[in-house]
């Protein structure tokens, strides 16, 4: 067997305004039918801009070309196995695609009246409805654009609710495991973060909560499978502990892909939970977004959720603008519409099996390739994890090589590297999440490269210090990045 | 599963190396009073054909009208987007991979970045500009949170009634943790800022002035005078731009001293799709580029010495600072603003200009036609509008829009939805999807409307 990864042919290009050419144009404008009155005749010197834009000037020709040939210097999960941990990148259905460019859809504007959209209203609704039976959760809000904009809008909903209660509350418990993403969120809220440790199995344990939870804290953000691809099982007392000190529990569902049709993790006590659409539900990540991050809610939540409501009243959709107790808008307009036309999709057409078969393959594979690599590769975290396994560089450090080194050599065998460096809680974090859709020759593939890799570690450090070796770049120059910091072209 | 590759014989071998008997073991880690016994209660699976065949069937329930005959705006525009611009986006290579934390493989996505980036900035006639932010409403949002960083102890944020009630009202939603003084100030007869109103908050406590640009009522307004009172007192002036086509015509941000700059591009390329997804542009002066949120692209070279692109800065981030960090954003809109970038690499400086030209011509000639329908007049007719203006009508505006509707017309957007003194106003748009004759027909229909 062999790997993917060969030389081949990609194109230098230059930037769009480096081509730039006086004159030329790739637009055809439409002829004016109504008189071609001059500005300069009816608006003031003073609003009329001066100095004009300096977009590039190019033909049609020169742009298809320039985006072709940028787009050949990507790799893409079209082209191969794309394990970047904690991301689900899964293969993005040409068929959603196809759903969301459907004229009815694509020209809907959001401020026509809701009689005339009632296509796109009851689209959402029924998503919602997929979204609550999928997850256990009551009530599902569509809205937010990406799932820390979720995570946002179901923190602004913890506060609302714990304030209609008379006090918001001052605190949010976060395992040392969680994504950036929930602290930062936290604190637009304007809570305080308190670190919680996950145990030496990389679990949160009902004593460690039960250790920092008072009736100061608003919340605990936890993700459940964690980072670690490890499923809290704990989550039941941990929740009720929370609940105890009237306490909410806040689930990042980045990992849901693990789960559907498995676990309703509003059973297990959660009280909301984001969605990535993106990733468990294949919109695709086009390169960092758009996602669409719906968040679902307990009954208690439900006065709180954002605005507007979608609301059917005999067979009819109606959109209510305003709620006395809703955080407010979280968004202009619909949410990302075309995502959750997507996701929508992608529903219809798995049904409810074929959504429960994602998740027990998805466990499959990623258990697969954690068999396939243990021994080559450290293990930090011996229970057994679901989607996606962590290893670390502990073996390789002895060659003085890092998870960097080996994430980069991974790429000359044609392979998307890993997340690396992540969860914070292991050191030289190598997390591998490899979906459902990959088959078990590629897989087979994958697990040769890195065999191979831990092998040349031993024998030919050099190689995979400064590999990569047979990309477009090699590595580049982040810290020269940040100190001559060049953000933007000039002449 | 046409999406899951796997054979019995597969899972099967597969579990086999593992050790495992079956799916379930995989399981196991799961308390079993958590796993489902019972399958989703959701309709069951559908082939291609038949799945299409439905989706075809709920777009069809909406009733949309053609381009020409609407005159919807207030923030989503229908302009012309050229055919390499849909064709060129759908290639995998752009729309399947995910942020570019692999720079070496992923050039094209940051060297695209850095043309977005580059773009924004001229757009704007700002000095730097970021990677995108989910929407115009969220980038405000972002830029108030990031004034106040740069305020310290400054609180008071003004907001113009005028600016999109939308994109205010999530402004009001991620400021609210705040608890502090996001103050509205009100319209004047104009329908620009009201002068008057601004004088109370110049002093020590003003963290910033956001000026709407066009504002929602399709006013651009010169605001130097407000610029240069807000500067004397300290704050920061935010520009908010709904409608970035209108910079083609009308005097960049930059020029006029802005310190941050925000707003939409969806105007640039991207089909309105019921509100989203689309593309929050922010920039900002290079002073205040360490307190930007979201995702930068930064030249650089590689160990060959070739030029590359990577993304940088990343200490203000959340995966870095945690609950430190400028933002929570991680995933932003880049397809859009890899839609947006291609849109405008094909309209260039030239067209730029004369599409802005020929909008504000368009919207001129149906200003004229239609205030020119007995009762209906201008409501701000003394400014300067760009493709979208406001007429004051004898009745309710959503009862002339009802009729209009009977007449294959969207006539425009009501203003009561948001305004209650304004029930007689209608916000018209036109672009330059809006054909002369059609303009004429709408101004036919109106008359009519009103007579019935």
């Amino acid at each position: 067997m062999s790997t993917p990864g060969a030389t081949g042919l990609i194109l230098e290009e230059g930037l769009l305004f480096e081509q730039s050419v006086p004159g030329r144009i790739g637009f055809s404008l439409p002829a004016p039918d109504v008189p071609e009155t001059d500005p300069k005749t009816k608006l003031s010197k003073n609003i009329l801009r001066q100095k004009e834009a300096a977009l590039p000037e190019i033909s049609e020709v020169d742009s298809v070309r320039h985006f072709v040939r940028l787009s050949q210097q990507n790799y893409c999960k079209d082209a191969g196995l794309f394990p970047l941990g904690s991301c689900t990148m899964k293969y993005n259905p040409k068929t959603t695609e196809a759903a969301a460019r459907i004229s009815g859809f694509a020209n809907s504007h959001p401020l026509a009246s809701p009689e005339a959209m009632q296509g796109n209203l009851k689209l959402i609704y029924e998503l919602q409805n997929y979204l609550a039976e999928i997850s256990g959760m009551d009530f599902v809000t569509p809205w937010p654009a990406a799932g820390s904009h979720g995570e946002l809008t179901g923190m602004l909903m913890i506060r609302a609710y714990h304030t209609a209660k008379g006090n918001p509350r001052k605190k949010v418990i976060i395992p040392d495991s969680a994504h950036g993403t929930n602290p930062a969120s936290a604190a637009i809220c304007q809570y305080d973060v308190v670190t919680l440790p996950s145990n030496k199995d990389g679990i949160l344990t009902a004593d460690a909560v039960k250790a920092v939870m008072d009736d100061n804290v608003a919340a605990l953000m936890v993700t459940n499978p964690n980072t670690l691809g490890i499923f809290e099982e704990n989550i039941q007392e941990i929740c009720e502990i929370v609940h105890k000190k009237g306490g909410l529990v806040y689930c990042d569902g980045a990992n849901l892909n693990a789960l559907l049709g498995i676990v309703k993790l509003g059973e297990a006590g959660i009280d909301v939970l984001h969605f990535n659409l993106h990733k468990t539900f294949s919109t695709p990540h086009g390169g960092g977004g758009p996602g669409a991050g719906p968040v679902g809610v307990k009954k208690k939540l439900e006065p709180f959720l954002p605005t507007p409501l979608i609301i059917k009243e005999n067979g009819t959709f109606k959109v209510e603008r305003e709620r006395p107790q809703s955080i407010g808008r979280v968004k202009a307009y619909f949410g990302n519409f075309g995502m959750l036309v997507r996701a929508y999709a992608y529903i219809r057409e798995f049904g409810p099996q074929g959504l429960r078969h994602i998740s027990e393959m998805a466990v499959l594979n990623s258990n697969y390739i954690r068999k396939g690599l243990e021994g080559a590769y450290h293990l930090p975290y011996s229970k057994p994890s679901l989607h996606e396994c962590v290893f670390s560089d502990k073996f390789q450090k002895e060659k003085e090589i890092k998870t960097l080194d080996i994430s980069k050599r991974l790429m000359d065998y044609g392979f998307h590297p890993f997340t690396i460096y992540f969860p914070l809680i292991v050191h030289g974090a190598m997390m591998i999440e490899p979906t459902e859709s990959e088959p078990k020759a590629s897989l087979d593939q994958f697990i040769e490269a890195m065999q191979k890799i831990a092998k040349e570690c031993e024998e030919n450090p050099e190689l995979v210090k400064k590999a990569p070796h047979n990309t477009f770049r090699s590595r580049l120059d982040e810290v020269k990045a940040a100190r001559e910091l060049k953000l933007r072209w000039t002449v | 599963m046409r999406y899951i590759p796997h054979t019995n014989e597969e899972i099967q071998a597969m579990l086999k190396s593992q050790g495992k008997r079956s799916i379930d073991e995989l399981f196991q880690s799961i308390p079993d009073s958590l796993i489902q016994n019972e399958p989703l209660k959701l309709p069951a699976a559908m082939d291609e054909m038949t799945l299409l065949h439905h989706m075809e069937s709920l777009a069809g329930e909406n009733h949309t009208l053609s381009r020409s005959r609407s005159c919807l705006g207030g923030g989503v525009y229908r302009h012309y987007i050229p055919s390499a611009v849909g064709d060129l986006i759908r290639r995998s290579e752009f729309l399947t991979p995910y942020t570019p934390y692999q720079p070496e493989i992923a050039q094209g996505t940051l060297q695209v970045m850095f043309e977005f980036q580059t773009m924004v900035a001229e757009m704007y006639g700002m000095e730097v500009a970021n990677a995108s932010l989910y929407d115009g409403s969220t980038a405000l949002a972002e830029a108030v949170l990031m004034a106040r960083r740069i305020g310290k102890n400054r609180k008071t944020v003004l907001i113009p009634l005028a600016i999109h009630p939308e994109y205010r009202q999530v402004v009001q939603t991620i400021l609210q943790g705040f608890g502090d003084h996001l103050v509205e100030t009100p319209y004047a007869a104009n329908g620009g800022i009201d002068r008057g109103s601004l004088n109370d908050y110049l002093n020590e406590d003003l963290a910033a002035c956001i000026i709407p640009y066009p504002n929602f009522f399709g006013i651009v307004e010169e605001t130097r005078d407000i610029i240069e009172k807000v500067h004397a007192a300290g704050g920061l002036v935010i520009f908010c731009v709904q409608e970035p086509l209108s910079l083609g015509l009308f005097e960049s941000p930059g020029a006029y001293g802005a310190d941050i700059v925000c707003g939409e591009g969806q105007s640039l390329g991207l089909s309105p799709s019921f509100g989203g997804p689309f593309v929050g542009l922010f920039a900002s002066k290079n002073e205040f580029v360490r307190q930007m949120p979201g995702r930068l692209c930064g030249m650089t070279t590689d160990s060959k010495g070739r030029r590359g692109f990577v993304l940088t800065l990343s200490t203000r981030e959340q995966h870095i600072r945690r609950e430190k960090a400028t933002s929570n954003i991680c995933t932003n809109q880049a397809l859009c603003a890899t839609q947006m970038t291609i849109y405008l690499s094909l309209l260039g400086k030239q067209g730029f200009k004369k599409l802005a030209e020929l909008n504000w011509q368009k919207a001129e000639y149906a200003k004229q036609k239609l205030a020119a329908v007995p009762g209906v007049r201008l409501t701000h007719p003394e400014s300067a509008t760009f493709n979208e203006f406001v007429l004051t009508l004898p009745r309710p505006a959503d009862t002339v829009l009802s009729e209009l509707r009977k007449s294959g017309f969207d006539g425009g957007i009501p203003l009561e939805r948001w305004y209650r003194s304004l029930h007689h106003c209608l916000l018209v748009n036109v672009t330059e999807l809006n054909s002369k004759e059609d303009i004429d027909a709408l101004a036919v229909e109106l008359k009519g409307a009103l007579q019935s």
